[in-house]
């Protein structure tokens, strides 16, 4: 009997169990999933509970659920890996032994790596919502909050789902309005980069959104500190940002575990071949989703089409076949632009953000990069299809796993 | 599009980034300062060596590398090359624009 041990039961770990549960025979292969948290959170469900549009009990599930019964499911922290015996060590001491390895230990916000952020004031008046916690600590703040300087900001990139800042600000903006208090409210949206959308073809299509909005923007904005006795921010070019209510997204990070390993990157993403998902040195470990190094977007549907890939080269890689090199950095995602409305968006490592329709060339329904209340369904359906379809491995009709340029008026990255 | 800078012609793409890394060279790189009024000191050239050493090996370049570099720490870089230091030290360095943009 040999064994594949998956290191994480999120979104793209949980995808793989579900994956190679169907592929690997069963009288050969041991699979087991390793991960010491109890809940499954829908993420994506995040930027929804602060504004009270989600319910806590939408976004959380018991992972268990999600695990197929032939798959050994270990509840407990992990400690290390240690590549050059094919071991894994856990917390209380147990040792596991593998053929292959699956790295799917995610990204997490690090708050710590700021000066100043995770201060007294963290979760009084400076939130993340990355986290349940944060998105539910800063939902009770915006149920009672009266006003002010909302700073909503990005630390540094890569941040998992990229564009979810942006999308808070929108919807705050929508969320404000609702509430018939939007101008006892001043939004600012702070980036790193040099515009709002973190691709610049996108950034010119879509400012109008900002001005329509009445959000004001400061981008190239490099945190430095934050100053939470004068409740401000500010960067290395001595920029002060005021906030009186900051929602930040601090800096997202690899696993800690990854760092115990020496396995890991500055920022403990895994080194990792950027068609193939094999680990860049060990040719038994591979990794998926937000815990590699790829320049791909760190999101959900990211992990969904690197899935599907992956499935086939462990399959491969068993047989001693050579590698698909495949993945070409698809990522696909709705964005919230508020008043019920979303943009969709559809791009890889290459092919930025542009406008044409999707699934289906010509035809739609679903239309990029422009606004539309098609769009907003489209991603309040998506928590269905996360929960019944994704993390279960079953393929979603039409959504190819290499980005299709067809229907769209193209204009390739330089 | 061409670019003549002091006696040669270099390929920069719209942004004034140096298309080739091959064109460039200490005239190329004292012309490109000039033009963003910077005044290259001793510090300056080991910043610059440091992003070639980076462009070489493939790494992307951050801010958080710049802390982790040893070379020169953040605010001293701030100071280097004002506002938008990353940007400009790596077009006067003749390499393409760091892609954070994920």
């Amino acid at each position: 009997m040999k064994n594949l041990l998956i290191l994480g039961a999120g979104t793209a770990g949980t995808m793989m169990a579900n994956h190679l549960n169907s592929k690997l025979p069963k009288n050969d292969w041991q699979i087991t999933i390793v991960d010491q948290e109890k809940t499954h959170y829908y993420q994506p469900g995040f930027l929804f509970l602060p504004f009270d549009i989600y319910s806590t009990k939408q976004v959380k599930k018991n992972g268990k659920k999600f695990i197929p019964k032939r798959v050994n499911y270990i509840q407990k922290k992990i400690e290390q890996i240690i590549p050059e015996q094919n071991q894994v060590t856990l917390a209380d001491g147990e040792s596991l032994s593998y053929d292959i390895l699956i790295i799917a230990t995610g990204a997490k916000i690090a708050p710590e790596e700021i000066e100043g952020m995770s201060g007294p004031k963290w979760y009084e008046n400076i939130f993340d919502f990355y986290t349940y916690d944060g998105a539910k600590a800063l939902r009770n703040k915006l149920r009672e909050w009266e006003g002010g300087k909302l700073v909503v900001h990005i630390s540094e990139m890569p941040i998992k789902c990229p564009v979810a800042p942006l999308e808070f600000a929108f919807l705050a903006d929508s969320f404000f309005k609702n509430k018939g208090m939007r101008d006892k409210v001043d939004i600012t949206f702070v980036t790193p980069l040099s515009g709002a959308f973190t691709k610049p073809k996108a950034t010119k299509t879509l400012h109008y959104l900002l001005e329509e909005k009445n959000i004001k923007e400061v981008t190239d904005f490099n945190i430095e500190r934050v100053d939470q006795e004068n409740n401000k921010i500010i960067d290395y070019a001595d920029t002060e940002i005021e906030y009186d209510l900051l929602v930040t997204v601090p800096t997202n990070m690899g696993d800690a575990m990854i760092e115990r390993s020496g396995m890991g990157d500055d920022l403990n993403f895994v080194p990792t071949h950027k068609a193939t998902l094999q680990s860049i040195n060990h040719d038994n470990i591979f990794a998926i989703g937000d815990a590699t190094n790829l320049p791909a977007s760190k999101a959900g549907s990211v992990a969904h089409f690197e899935a599907e890939i992956l499935t086939e080269n462990i399959q491969r890689y068993i047989k001693g076949e050579e590698l698909k090199a495949e993945f070409d950095g698809h990522s696909n995602c709705f964005v919230e632009t508020g008043n019920g409305k979303a943009l969709l968006i559809d791009f890889n490592y290459t092919q930025e953000p542009v406008e044409g329709t999707f699934p289906f060339p010509g035809v739609g329904p679903l239309n990029l990069l422009k606004e539309s209340r098609a769009n907003h369904m489209g991603k309040m359906a998506f928590r269905w299809v996360y929960w019944n379809m994704l993390i279960k491995g079953v393929h979603i009709p039409f959504v190819s796993t290499q980005m299709s340029t067809k229907g769209k008026k193209l204009e390739t990255i330089k | 599009m061409i670019k003549k800078v002091g006696q040669k012609e270099i390929q920069v793409n719209d942004e004034g980034y140096l298309v080739d890394f091959n064109q460039w060279d200490k005239e190329v790189c004292l012309c490109l300062a000039d033009e963003q009024c910077i005044n290259l000191t001793e510090r300056h050239w080991e910043v610059i060596e440091y992003i070639h050493d980076k462009h070489r090996n493939d790494e992307p370049l951050s801010i958080r590398g710049i802390k982790k570099s040893g070379v020169i720490n953040v605010k001293e870089f701030y100071g280097l090359f004002p506002g938008g230091p990353l940007k400009k030290a790596t077009l006067i360095a003749g390499v393409p624009k760091p892609k954070s943009c994920i």
